[in-house]
């Protein structure tokens, strides 16, 4: 996981975890299942307040209580989200797209590249910059937000949209994860076989192995894109023009206008609805692609 | 080139482990794939050096000066870091963040463990519904989770503060001074178990099973595997949640920045240290000083990660 840490051998390496027939005697517990069970509600509560809510106008908001439906209002919040500011939140809805989608493809190819050439590679330089992009890991974003800030401050790239894409498509981590990944994926013999065909190295590459690393490759790219999504600091620093922003920056700043309560309570309801219209996406993501967290989170934790 | 090369990256799945003494003259072969192997590289290590070295090296120098309205900028050397380390401001965001670890990391991570044990007992009904329900919080944006719970803590229409109003009781003040920082934990704890929880599940998962066999045959229980073979065997997953629950809690911004509109009289300018950063930066306009206090911080949680590794392999060792 780290520069310290010597790169693991392929015998090590499991990119996709295999189940394991348990040892136990497949015996189901009752009494643990109800004990994790009465700790799902601490998980599930604010979700299901937020869909509640959500179906509520400002007044109900404040009337009702807060864990059960009042009328039903789902429908015109959603008009409001949409509507309010010229629509400003249907950009907000492309620009996250967008940043998330470019910075997500764009890491994952990049780290495919390196990851591969690291993994595959005995090259001069390989070993030295392997432990500096390992070393980089450690560096802590939020701490580098404002550094590239001022730099792009210098060089005029604030407040464009490049500001938020080009930090995002750096992951030392995706590089990491696709090195661990290509030493087993892809066989050195398959590699040596299409040589004697001879194909160049680029051309191996790109039709030989870039089709082995694909499921590598997408876990990289969901990480960064939910990554890019999630991001709010980045964003918050370098973007001054509202319809630059990303979700997240947008709904923090309807939520500081709702809180300041200068005559704009209606938005609440807003802020409430468009944080659920935020996160649908994601969840339905996450359910459908779980088995790629898991294998990128198992490489980069067994192996640490 | 179509003779098959038995140097270069023969068995290179681990070659940049064991890259050994080199010869000069390389074969037109090796050339060629060292040729590949560095343009393959360098996109990414281009936008590497632009997006993280570049901006570090950058900020160090800008934080070696002073801005004046009357003289410009001016070299000084040190002196915005021994003004750093100087500033009760910082010290106490500093001292605050370090508290917030102290306790909350240690209770995130062992609830984490604990679930993960849960369901690599094998022993849950429904365990794919449970896994899913605690990763869940981790699609949620922080903004969104922040958002949520400051709702759910609010006075006006936090469904606490109405059951608490039901039941003729004093509210919970969630985000008065004395609860804000428990207040704060809880929204981390939240977001990250699952993904913690997830970590250390899938490196269970790959303990070979036949570890536990033999322990069982000598009659030790479940929970004595759990302690004795389980929690050591997946040591080095445990160290790796550890290490990203440290530089995430020095990192602290995004739940405190947007709690301060709830309770801006609680959350101050310089609550955790890169809120500080922040508003030495964008109100404060004191580019120079906020380069040295992000500089400090980001080579401060790059050592702290860097010992808490260092001790717990010593530990293993011994």
């Amino acid at each position: 996981m780290t520069a310290t840490t010597p790169a693991p051998t392929v015998e090590e390496v499991e990119p996709q975890p295999r189940p394991r027939p348990k040892g136990s005697t497949g015996r189901k517990s009752p009494l643990l299942t109800v004990l994790v069970l009465l700790t799902l509600p601490y998980f599930l509560l604010p979700l299901y307040w937020l869909v509640v809510a959500s179906t509520k106008d400002n007044a109900d908001l404040f009337s009702s209580f807060g864990l059960w439906f009042a009328d039903f209002n789902l429908v015109d919040n959603l008009r409001d989200v949409f509507t309010a500011q010229g629509g400003v939140f249907w950009s907000w809805i492309g620009n996250t797209a967008l940043y998330a989608g470019v910075a997500g493809v764009g890491a994952a190819f990049l780290a495919t590249a390196a990851g591969y050439a690291f993994a595959k590679y005995s090259f001069p330089a390989g070993t030295l910059l392997f432990s500096v992009v390992l070393g980089a890991i450690m560096v802590p974003t939020t701490a580098l937000a404002i550094p590239t800030y001022l730099l792009f401050a210098e060089v005029d790239l604030t407040n464009t949209r490049w500001a938020v894409i080009l930090p995002s498509l750096v992951s030392p981590f995706g590089v990491y994860l696709m090195r661990v990944y290509a030493a087993d994926a892809v066989p050195t013999e398959l590699m040596e076989a299409a040589r004697v065909d001879g194909a160049g190295e680029m051309r191996i590459f790109f039709t030989v192995a870039l089709r082995l690393l694909a499921p590598g490759f997408i876990t990289v790219l969901l990480f960064q894109l939910v990554a890019t999504w999630n991001n709010y600091f980045l964003p918050l620093i370098m973007l001054s023009t509202p319809s630059k922003f990303p979700l997240t920056v947008g709904l923090a700043q309807w939520q500081s206008t709702a809180a300041g309560g200068s005559g704009a309570q209606a938005l609440f309801s807003s802020v409430i609805t468009g944080s659920l219209v935020s996160i649908v996406p994601l969840v339905i993501a996450f359910l459908y692609l779980q088995k790629y967290w898991q294998a990128g989170l198992a490489t980069g934790g067994v192996k640490g | 080139m179509t003779a098959p090369t038995t140097t270069g990256s023969a068995g290179g799945a681990t070659a940049p482990g064991r890259a050994g003494p080199r010869r000069r003259g390389h074969s037109p072969a090796v050339r060629r794939q060292h040729r590949a192997a560095y343009l393959l590289v360098a996109p990414f290590m281009v936008v590497f050096a632009a997006m993280l070295v570049v901006p570090l090296v950058y900020a160090a120098y800008l934080s070696l000066f002073r801005e004046q309205l009357v003289g410009g900028r001016s070299f000084v050397g040190l002196a915005n870091y021994a003004r750093a380390l100087g500033d009760s401001a910082f010290g106490e965001g500093v001292l605050r963040v370090s508290l917030f670890l102290v306790i909350q990391v240690p209770i995130m991570l062992g609830l984490a463990l604990l679930f993960a044990l849960a369901l690599d007992s094998g022993r849950l009904y429904a365990q794919r519904f449970v896994r899913l329900s605690i990763f869940l919080p981790y699609a949620v944006p922080s903004v969104v989770a922040t958002l949520m719970w400051g709702y759910l803590y609010g006075p006006d229409f936090g469904p606490f503060t109405q059951i608490a109003e039901g039941l003729s009781l004093p509210a919970p003040p969630f985000l008065s001074s004395g609860w804000m920082l428990g207040s704060l934990m809880n929204i981390l704890t939240w977001e990250f178990i699952g993904y913690n929880m997830i970590i250390m599940f899938a490196a269970l998962r790959a303990v070979p099973a036949d570890l536990y066999e033999a322990a069982r045959m000598d009659g030790a229980g479940e929970l004595r595997i759990a302690w004795s073979i389980k929690i050591p065997a997946i040591r080095s997953a445990i160290l790796l949640t550890v290490i990203f629950s440290v530089i995430g809690s020095y990192q602290l911004f995004n739940e405190p920045n947007l709690l301060q509109t709830l309770a801006p009289n609680v959350i101050d300018s310089a609550y955790t240290p890169n809120l500080y950063a922040y508003n030495l930066a964008f109100t404060s306009q004191d580019l120079n000083y906020a380069a040295a206090v992000a500089f400090l911080l980001a080579a401060g949680i790059a050592v702290v990660s860097y010992v808490v590794q260092l001790t717990s392999q010593r530990r293993a060792r011994s």
